[in-house]
């Protein structure tokens, strides 16, 4: 199953892939610092469980970025 | 229509050249009022190039004092301002710059009870801010008030930027929801940043402002545009307003500020 993540192209060979599974494959270190957006939809994080990656899905992981000031 | 001096000619001259600035949009930012949320690393380009711009009125919050730990990225601080308050610093460098400017200084901490009635009199805010619940708090306002604004993010060698447009375009928590747990986000000590990026975003974030003030090009609305420093690649993530959003979505649950608890992570 061929999907892109974060603009890049990702081989999956395992499907299913759930929202929370492909966080661990992706090497995702701090989930909690990250939003999912699935196809341009934002998945809620309750939902990362049950929430299924499907062909030519198109997954962002958008990090919270603070910083600025300080 | 404004009479423009032949010294603000001269200093506005290369601006006056740009066919989509020309004089009417140099009378655009002379009369634009644009709110600085932090005097810090974002905080400091943004206030100095607005200034440089004639970018008439420019308030700038801040309760800090300059610490020598700043001046690695924050350049409208120097050495001789530690133990300066930032707002001050940052005003007497932007005066230096533009002294025909009115720069509004508040020292203090943006909170539910007064950020509204702060804000409500600019017409641009720019949301250069250290910590996650003042960013929703900025957003959730600006939001509520129908101003718009750019969010700014900057951690270790990558940045991220996008612009909101209150009833136009999506905003932060459409696509962030809320803020991180604070024992997940990184502390200082451990994620560092490199000074250059502050300038990087901080010049992106007032680029955008005066786009927004004269009219020029399109908006970075509905689109996340971060960068790594590292490799200087560049990438601009589609983004769209979500129904479900708790503050701008069909059924919003947020109608109200609160103040959220502050997780400072001092970047």
């Amino acid at each position: 199953m061929i999907i892109s993540v974060n603009g890049e192209e990702k081989f999956l060979n395992e499907p299913p892939v759930s929202i929370n599974e492909l966080l661990v494959v992706s090497e995702v270190e701090s989930p909690e610092m990250v939003s999912v957006l699935l196809n341009g939809k934002v998945i809620e994080r309750e939902k990362y469980e049950d929430t299924f990656i499907a062909e030519h899905d198109e997954v962002d992981f958008l990090y919270f970025m603070g910083g600025g000031s300080r | 229509m404004r009479d423009f001096s032949l010294e603000q000619l001269e200093r506005y001259s290369r601006h006056i050249l740009l066919q989509d600035v020309g004089v009417e949009g140099q009378e655009k930012l002379l009369d634009a009022k644009v709110l600085v949320v932090g005097a810090g690393g974002l905080g400091c380009p943004v206030a100095l190039y607005l200034a440089a711009a004639g970018v008439g009125t420019i308030g700038i919050v801040d309760n800090d004092t300059v610490e020598i730990s700043n001046l690695q990225r924050q350049i409208a601080h120097f050495t001789k301002d530690i133990d300066v308050p930032k707002v001050e610093s940052a005003k007497e460098k932007m005066l230096a710059i533009n002294p025909e400017l009115e720069i509004r200084t508040y020292q203090l901490m943006l909170v539910a009870d007064n950020i509204r009635d702060i804000i409500r009199d600019y017409d641009f805010v720019i949301d250069g801010t250290d910590n996650f619940p003042t960013k929703f708090l900025v957003n959730d306002a600006c939001v509520m008030e129908k101003i718009p604004f750019s969010h700014g993010g900057i951690l270790r060698f990558d940045g991220q930027t996008m612009t909101v447009v209150p009833g136009e375009s999506s905003c932060y928590r459409c696509t962030f929801r809320s803020p991180p747990p604070p024992d997940a986000v990184p502390t200082c000590s451990q994620a560092g940043v490199l000074g250059a990026i502050a300038g990087m975003l901080g010049t992106i974030q007032a680029t955008e402002a005066l786009k927004f003030i004269t009219g020029a090009g399109s908006l970075l609305t509905d689109t996340l545009l971060s960068f790594d420093a590292k490799t200087m690649n560049f990438r601009k993530v589609q983004l769209k307003k979500q129904d479900n959003c708790p503050l701008c979505g069909q059924s919003p649950t947020i109608t109200e500020l609160v103040d959220a608890e502050q997780a400072v992570c001092s970047l």
